[in-house]
């Protein structure tokens, strides 16, 4: 449900049109008409109603907003809608495996890693892009990983219980 | 009876598993058909009168909703404590930032540049921004005098004690502003019905001060307003009174156009806009003995309040009744005063007042040690409050805690003594200095005095078709675990499993007004309401015979389908009442001023590495005692949650303010710590009970905001043998103090 | 929302060739957009003056790097992770490596391109001292083809830089030859993560006789700085002082009096001139001391 009208009535004297665009998310194709210069964020938002990705910042300091695009986490504040054509997806809604939760969501609800929550799709995501790079991360590793994720409740020490704890789960099974 | 207890057990989060899949919906998430967005148009300037308003007529302003003070239906005023702050500037501003236009469309795109098309004309007043300058009065913007509030705590006799002394030691130390820094910015929608009235969903802590605000704002009853707390992304103090300002702001909107109106701040309006920690100067003046023992002092604390009363009379209280610390005074002078300023008014956060105060006790502590020549460690344990000892308001402290052994286990725990020696060597070569910090303090959790009296908070319990129960009360849930704590004390009180008992979620529609969710008193006190009215709910069963006196989980369920089924509804009630024989009076600011202390002891580690002058904590060790742990996991990130919030207020977060408007509102030069910053933050606690509080519980959610800073900055003297008063405490400052001592 | 999508054009031509015939066409009136990390906080904030913006992110010309024997190319288009990940970028180029490392966080280090941190040209910027004590070149490319330049006096001034309105950087070079060097970086921020340098120092070293090799006096030296002038400096006047000579207590304070009065840092918003004054003369004695440390023999 998209709150914006085609094209705006006043203010930009230049017209811009909006255009299609085709990506991926959670494995389902997807097409929007956006402007170009949507952010990626305002696209999966507004345009997709996938609202569990967050604004927190603006400014790509927060992380509320990562994504996994192409397997990589990034900050979707700061992707215009244009550049994410064609990218393969991942947001919050698509990391629980159906019913099932993944081990990061399971151990973040354990070990207390989400408190207001309001980080905490992002700090999955951020988890979940180390856990797939290191299996076997070191604390350092993990302290690394989630500095791009602020979390002003848990002062991170629950989080990275959490991380460590579904990286062992995941290892021994 | 369940088996095990469920008090003292980590139960999963009622609202995690929505958490952690992105399902919880928060106020941006949410959307209205036909909804409209909502801006505030605010004063670029301090302090002055409002000489024209002009819309850009190249802009279409029919398409727009406008509101100004004029379409206010009710008082034009923030209804909180006095009626001093506007909702909507009219004529005149007293802050940057201040509201006085608010706008709607549907496109929030557009809205910005509606909001840029309009400009206002003023005619600037000078403006001050600091306590001294409030002090000296030269201008007044406030009263008769700037002064919004004062309060003298008076115990024994202070005047005769400096002639006794053998020392006299002085102090003034000072706090900065510090922003909440919830990741969820401040946002309400409003939505306005002739027949129902206005309906409010929010990012907010109290409910029902927002309700209270919106009947004033907008001229209607009680029955026609109703507020709905949204899941709320951090909170802190700052979403404790604020929301009634976007709330009442999109309520307005609403009313004009019929239509639902959002309005959600982004982080740069959320920073420059909404309150602050109050700014705060202490003065001490202390009479000590010669083995160290306090004999007497004044204490002068006093806070900046900004261009509005609002909270600041509690903010003081609390600030001044715990600017003693855990110590005994046998005498003592106690002047709390609060202060006009032309910046956005400053509120609650964490703490509040506390952590203020409590610097400067602490630093103050390690100071007096020096000029006695007693290590921090001894000077706090000849001065301990002991129990049969009375604190500064004359409170008799009536349990058994062990200040002394509560010291020790922390020493032990942080390898203090140790590591003390271990730097002392190390610190000979080489630009890393390393240093212990200790800091001693309490904190009561409920409102003060006859605070909890005044509030008469009603909590309900009630039965439901299924045979669980439903908890309904108005403390909202922004991630300190209200949710989960409050049904873990139902499920406890009635033997039944955790999953059978539900909350509410908080909407003044459905839920009684347990009162405001702040002053660290959910678990304490509204836990307590809620394990008596879950045991009325027993009582009911009970007495109509559908339950014996001791029952499996099953039986309950059976009786209360059947008393359901029966009786249409079963729902039991309980009432605040205060404890017999506690007396507290608010004109001599005198007797028992918390139902409940915790106590705790913090000890921090700190490098300071001197090629690049930045102080980093290496290890942090937080005991507290806290009366009963009710739930170990949300315990502890509480306290971790603080700890590092603590860490920010000394270190990291100042708020560079130019002409009472914060300068630095955005993530990237407003600095909280990552989790590269912060060392390991290890939590203990000791737990003796309460015979107030739920289970024996102790309010904790602020208690961890008042250590760190003191404890670090007591650390830092201690590394580099520098004194230093003030937090925040930046490189530039340690910089500018060491080469001023002709360091390196 | 201080941004309005509808009042901007973004298009992605796809290719090199078509990006540069664009810029051509109408030179200034382009932005070229690559990973979006600075671009796009400008934008959200209603401050960006550009109107029309050209993708040049994951054009497959800027993004490759090429290890030749003597030199490495790096594409402009490579992100920060790239570099931290590159064998070569990591053993042989570590200043660059390290600036990679801690700029932003991973998601913004996933997007950041070297290219983007050259052409926004902050004062701050990660990765410049790095490519100055490097002595980089610049292949700049436009429709008239190809030209190389040295990094050193790319920069002429606060956010200017000789870059024609219709040229892109296309790579960036650097000489597989500091091997036997210590490589020195430290960046001063706020904080440890996520944070804008208030000082960065990037330093290369030798002595004669190389490392363990026992010599004492300076053989090769440079010395580059970040968010202490309007654009990154060398500082030259220290070099030369101390090349040639052994490290001792005098020399380091000399080079330290050299560096305090070659920089020009400012007030701002994130920390004070005397500061980064001290902190900078701090770090370069840290390097010099660092230095002098690698001649002794093993």
């Amino acid at each position: 449900m998209s709150h914006s009208s085609e094209r705006r009535g006043q203010g930009g004297g230049n017209n811009r049109a909006k255009s299609e665009l085709s990506l991926t998310i959670n494995g389902k194709p997807e097409t929007v008409r956006v402007f170009p210069m949507e952010r990626l964020l305002d696209v999966l938002r507004q345009e997709l109603g996938l609202t569990g990705t967050k604004e927190g910042c603006g400014e790509g300091e927060c992380g509320s907003c990562s994504v996994l695009m192409d397997g990589k986490l990034v900050n979707s504040c700061l992707i215009p809608a244009l550049q994410a054509a064609g990218a393969n997806l991942t947001t919050i809604e698509g990391v629980a495996e159906g019913p099932q939760l993944s081990a990061l969501q399971a151990a973040f609800l354990e070990c207390g890693g989400a408190q207001c929550g309001i980080c905490t799709p992002g700090m999955i995501l951020s988890a979940s892009h180390l856990l797939n790079k290191k299996p076997e991360p070191t604390l350092g590793d993990i302290r690394e990983v989630l500095a791009g994720n602020l979390c002003r409740c848990t002062g991170y020490m629950q989080i990275f219980e959490a991380v460590a704890e579904a990286a062992r789960r995941k290892s021994s099974v | 009876m369940t088996e095990e207890g469920i008090i003292g057990k980590s139960v999963p989060r009622k609202e995690g598993r929505d958490k952690v899949t992105g399902v919880a919906r928060y106020i941006d998430d949410m959307t209205m058909p036909g909804m409209l967005y909502g801006a505030t148009v605010r004063s670029q300037i301090p302090r002055g009168i409002i000489k024209k308003i002009s819309f850009d007529p190249h802009f279409d302003w029919a398409e727009l909703v406008t509101v100004t003070a004029q379409d206010i239906p009710g008082k034009n005023c923030i209804a909180l404590i006095g009626d001093d702050q506007p909702c909507l500037a009219d004529g005149k501003v007293n802050h940057p930032e201040e509201p006085i236009l608010l706008l709607a469309h549907a496109d929030p795109h557009l809205l910005r540049k509606a909001v840029d098309a309009v400009s206002i004309e003023y005619e600037p007043l000078p403006a001050i921004f600091t306590i001294e300058d409030s002090e000296r009065r030269s201008q007044i913007i406030w009263g008769d005098d700037n002064t919004l509030k004062t309060f003298l705590i008076s115990k024994g006799d202070v005047d005769g004690v400096w002639a006794k002394a053998a020392y006299i030691v002085e102090g003034e130390y000072t706090t900065g502003a510090q922003e909440q820094l919830y990741i969820e910015n401040n946002g309400a929608i409003a939505v306005f019905d002739r027949e129902e009235g206005i309906t409010v969903w929010g990012s907010l802590q109290c409910p029902y001060y927002v309700h209270k605000a919106l009947m004033a704002l907008c001229n209607l009853p009680a029955e026609k307003i109703r507020v709905v707390q949204a899941e709320t992304g951090g909170a802190f103090g700052g979403k404790e009174d604020y929301p009634s300002i976007i709330a009442g702001h999109a309520a307005l909107l609403a009313m004009k156009s019929g239509q639902p109106v959002k309005i959600v701040y982004d982080r740069l309006e959320d920073m420059t806009a909404t309150t602050k920690r109050h700014p705060s100067r202490t003065r001490h003046r202390t009479a000590v003995s010669k083995d160290g023992k306090i004999l007497g002092g004044e204490i002068d604390f006093t806070i900046d309040g900004g261009a509005y009363a609002t909270l600041s009379s509690v903010v003081l209280s609390r600030g001044t009744i715990h600017a003693g610390g855990p110590y005994y005074w046998p005498n003592v002078r106690i002047r709390g005063k609060a202060v006009a300023t032309n910046a956005p008014p400053h509120g609650a956060f964490r703490g509040f007042g506390a952590p203020q105060s409590l610097f400067a006790m602490e630093r103050h502590m390690d100071h007096i040690a020096q000029v006695v020549g007693l290590s921090p460690v001894e000077i706090r344990r000849r001065n301990f409050l002991k129990p049969g000892q009375t604190t500064t308001t004359d409170q008799t402290i009536r349990e058994e805690i062990d200040l002394g052994k509560l010291l020790d286990r922390a020493l032990e725990l942080s390898e203090y003594t140790a590591k003390i020696a271990r730097f002392a060597q190390q610190n000979k070569v080489g630009p890393i200095k390393k240093g212990m910090g200790i800091a001693a303090f309490l904190h009561g959790a409920g409102f003060t005095g006859s605070g909890e009296r005044y509030l008469a908070s009603v909590v309900a319990v009630e039965g439901c078709a299924d045979g669980g129960v439903r908890v309904l009360v108005s403390s909202t849930e922004f991630g300190q675990g209200t949710n989960t704590v409050l049904c873990q004390i139902a499920a406890e009180a009635l033997g039944l499993p955790y999953h059978d008992v539900r909350i509410a979620q908080p909407d003044t529609n459905q839920v009684p007004n347990s009162g405001p969710t702040v002053a660290s008193r959910t678990a304490m006190v509204v836990g307590s309401l809620v394990r008596s009215a879950a045991l009325g709910i027993k009582q009911i069963l009970i007495a109509s015979g559908l339950l014996g006196s001791s029952y499996p989980p099953q039986e309950f369920r059976a009786a209360c389908r059947a008393h359901i089924a029966a009786h249409g509804e079963l729902r039991s009630f309980a009432r605040y009442e205060a404890p017999e024989g506690v007396f507290w009076d608010d004109q001599k600011y005198r007797g028992e001023a918390y139902a409940s202390f915790a106590w705790a002891i913090y000890v921090a580690e700190v490098a300071v590495d001197l090629s690049t002058y930045s102080a980093t904590v290496e290890d942090f060790v937080a005991l507290q005692e806290v009366g009963r742990v009710l739930h170990p996991v949300l315990a502890k990130g509480q306290i971790a949650g603080g700890v590092a919030q603590g860490i920010g207020f000394a270190l990291y977060e100042k708020v560079v303010w130019q002409n009472g408007r914060m300068q630095n509102g955005q993530m990237t030069n407003y600095i909280m710590p990552t989790s590269a910053d912060l060392p390991p933050i290890r939590v203990f606690f000791e737990e003796m009970g309460n015979v107030h509080g739920a289970y024996g519980a102790k309010g904790i959610g602020e208690l961890p905001m008042d250590g760190p800073a003191p404890a670090i900055v007591n650390a830092i003297e201690d590394a580099l043998g520098t004194r230093f008063d003030s937090v925040p405490l930046m490189p530039e400052d340690i910089f500018e103090a060491v080469s001023a001592n002709g360091d390196r | 929302m201080r941004f309005d999508p509808a009042d901007y054009e973004l298009i992605a031509p796809g290719t090199l060739q078509a990006v540069v015939a664009l810029l051509a066409d109408e030179p200034g009136k382009w932005l070229p957009i690559a990973g979006g990390t600075d671009v796009m906080v400008l934008y959200t904030a209603g401050k960006l003056p550009a109107r029309k913006l050209v993708s040049i992110w994951n054009l497959a010309e800027l993004r490759s790097i090429e290890v030749l024997p003597n030199e490495i190319k790096i594409g402009a288009g490579c992100t920060y992770t790239e570099l931290r990940e590159h064998y070569v970028i990591a053993q042989e180029f570590p200043l660059l490596a390290s600036a990679a490392r801690w700029t932003g966080g991973i998601a913004n280090q996933n997007r950041g391109t070297l290219g983007g941190n050259i052409a926004n040209a902050s004062p701050a910027a990660d990765s410049l001292p790095a490519l100055l004590a490097y002595e980089a070149e610049l292949i700049l490319v436009s429709v008239r083809g190809e030209r190389r330049v040295p990094y050193v006096g790319f920069h002429t001034g606060y956010k200017k830089m000789k870059l024609a309105p219709d040229e892109l950087i296309r790579a960036i070079c650097l000489r597989r030859c500091f091997s036997g060097y210590l490589h020195y970086s430290r960046k001063v921020g706020a904080r440890n993560a996520q944070a804008i340098a208030k000082v960065c120092v990037a330093a290369l070293g030798r002595l004669r006789g190389g490392v363990g090799g026992g010599g004492d006096a300076i053989d090769d030296v440079r010395i580059a700085l970040g968010s202490v002038a309007p654009v990154p400096l060398r500082l030259t006047e220290v070099e030369r002082i101390v090349s040639g000579k052994s490290v001792d207590r005098e020399l380091v304070q000399l080079a330290k009096k050299a560096a305090v009065a070659a920089i020009q840092p400012i007030d701002d918003i994130r920390s004070t001139a005397r500061y980064r004054t001290a902190v900078t003369g701090n770090l370069v004695a840290e390097f010099l001391e660092q230095l002098r440390a690698t001649g002794k023999t093993a």
